[in-house]
């Protein structure tokens, strides 16, 4: 068994209803730091519903979950996105009509301070943050593998680039935590292999990465540990060969019909 | 001839203010989607302030070098705490209401504050004190004095100021971010309330200097100035295409510039039949036309330009 210090995540009894709806009920599970955990189960089951509770854009109608040794139940992104949590979207929501660089350099945002007066002053501690900020925003762009310049519009880059445009925004936090909801989705095989190269050197580089992915054959190898949900409930956990086996999860994702 | 020159200074005098304020409704309509018509009162406060102040230290016997910059200061303070209180109380708590709801809150804001300006500041119009000499240098046998001077030069600079601020600094980005999509911004750690409050204390702050000049360069101010310039200044960003910080600037300094040529030659061109009067009907022409005919605006489909 663990020491707690070494779980970074930790959700007790999550639900959240929509209206009369339940999308996620009693969902308690924990991340340990360092790790890449993936989330699959059928579509609709809650895995992105889950991410939005985790990532504040939504309230947890009940539970509430640990971040980091501190309790959140309140959904507000920016404090957690601050307390080390961030995160790329199913579909990709950039800032489109912004350079991929300020893409990545608002990221940024949270890790740094100048405020109005710095702003309007443009005093030399200012000057100096936005060197810093726009040097880190570089390295980031090129460590995701993106070539193109940074003055490139967020919209016309590659979609395989956009992708990886989010995650270097993403990375730009500083998280502690990196989710990522279906990164692989409409990538070639190509694109995916080369996407999985990059996870392992983020979790690699100390970043604990959180997976909601439909590519069964990419989380199974890629991730350390896996969660299934079906129906808005956990129905299984463990290393994926376990869960690959499991009654449970066959029944409901694996061998289940068209998936 | 001399009347095309004279025209055009006074044009471009009055349309950098118009552009100081179409900037407030711009800035606001970018990143709330919302046109803020209340922005016009904060004008008359901001140049009530300044009034009020300037003449009570006067009064004190503060030279004018002094009492000149204090109650400028004094007035985007207020302006700004003005804007924020409005942002606060008729704005924030219908965010996610119906767009037609804070459009509602923001003409009863209007109204309340003119109510109570005429309350504290009464009917009557207010006469700017002669601070200085105010020389009129004439070239071309058309003439500019050092008001208009002063007040094209001190728009330009803000103006270029807004500009670096929203291209150029960690705030404007986050601004920018914020109008492109709300919610990423949110989850890259920007603090959106925030910045939707530090939104409406800039537009309020230009609106207070807008203010301070309109009230030099006619030498008046009156409890209800800031409904006609404001309904001017959101016809002028809704010419250059609402949302957009160059459109704003362009669509101030057209717009001005259409209503003084206008005015300076309707009388010829009806024969006597209209007068220089009929100045303000040019405003809200130009704004029936852009939107039947262009609703976008002059720029308004450059999206990447949006604050």
């Amino acid at each position: 068994m663990r020491h707690t210090e070494d779980i970074l995540l930790r959700t007790s009894r999550i639900g959240k209803k929509f209206g009369g709806l339940s999308a996620l009920s009693d969902v308690t599970l924990h991340i340990q730091r360092g790790e890449i955990y993936g989330l699959i189960g059928p579509n609709g089951a809650g895995k992105t519903t889950l991410f939005n509770v985790l990532t504040g854009l939504y309230q947890p109608s009940a539970g509430e979950f640990q971040f980091n040794g501190a309790p959140y139940r309140a959904g507000k992104p920016h404090v957690l996105a601050r307390a080390g949590i961030a995160r790329t979207f199913q579909n990709i929501r950039l800032f489109a009509n912004l350079t991929a660089l300020e893409n990545v350099m608002i990221g940024r945002h949270v890790r740094t301070r100048a405020g109005v007066f710095g702003a309007l002053l443009r005093n030399r501690a200012t000057r100096d943050e936005e060197r810093a900020i726009t040097e880190r925003s570089r390295e980031l762009l090129s460590y995701v593998g993106i070539e193109k310049p940074g003055q490139t519009l967020a919209k016309h880059l590659s979609y395989g680039e956009q992708r990886r445009l989010e995650i270097a925004r993403a990375l730009a936090t500083d998280p502690l935590l990196l989710a990522l909801d279906e990164p692989a989705a409409g990538m070639n095989a190509t694109e995916t292999a080369s996407l999985k190269t990059l996870l392992q050197t983020i979790r690699d580089s100390g970043i604990t990465v959180l997976l909601i992915e439909h590519d069964v054959k990419l989380i199974m190898g890629l991730c350390d540990r896996v969660a299934v949900l079906d129906y808005g409930k956990k129905i299984a956990e463990g290393v994926p060969e376990q869960v690959r086996k499991d009654p449970a999860v066959i029944a409901a994702y694996l061998g289940g019909g068209d998936e | 001839m001399e009347i095309l020159l004279q025209q055009i200074i006074n044009g471009l005098v009055q349309g950098s203010i118009y552009a100081l304020v179409a900037l407030g409704y711009t800035m606001v309509y970018g990143i709330l989607g919302l046109i803020n018509f209340a922005h016009g009162e904060v004008v008359m406060v901001g140049a009530m302030l300044v009034l009020s102040s300037l003449t009570a230290m006067l009064g004190w016997g503060i030279p004018p070098v002094l009492a000149l910059p204090v109650s400028v200061m004094l007035a985007i303070t207020g302006c700004m705490a003005l804007g924020y209180g409005i942002e606060r109380i008729a704005y924030r708590p219908l965010r996610h209401a119906p767009r037609l709801a804070p459009l509602i809150t923001a003409i009863g804001v209007s109204i309340v504050l003119q109510n109570l300006a005429m309350m504290i500041w009464g009917r009557d119009y207010h006469s700017f004190p002669q601070l200085f000499a105010n020389t009129t240098h004439s070239f071309g046998g058309a003439v500019i004095n050092d008001i208009q001077i002063i007040i094209f030069i001190m728009a330009v600079a803000i103006m270029a100021g807004l500009m670096v601020v929203v291209h150029h600094t960690r705030l404007g980005r986050a601004m920018r971010a914020i109008a492109e999509n709300q919610h990423a911004a949110q989850l890259m750690g920007v603090d959106v309330n925030r910045v939707i409050s530090i939104t409406f204390m800039l537009g309020s702050a230009m609106a207070a200097v807008a203010g301070l000049m309109v009230s030099a360069n006619y030498g008046l101010a009156h409890y209800y100035m800031g409904f006609l310039l404001g309904l001017k200044a959101f016809t002028a960003a809704v010419l250059g295409g609402i949302g957009n910080l160059r459109g704003a600037m362009l669509g101030g300094l057209l717009l001005g510039l259409i209503e003084s040529l206008g005015a300076g030659y309707i009388g010829d061109l009806s024969g006597g039949f209209f007068g220089s009067n009929y100045q303000d009907v040019f405003a809200f022409l130009v704004l029936i036309a852009v939107l039947v005919f262009r609703p976008s605006g002059l720029l308004g489909e450059r999206l990447a330009e949006r604050a």
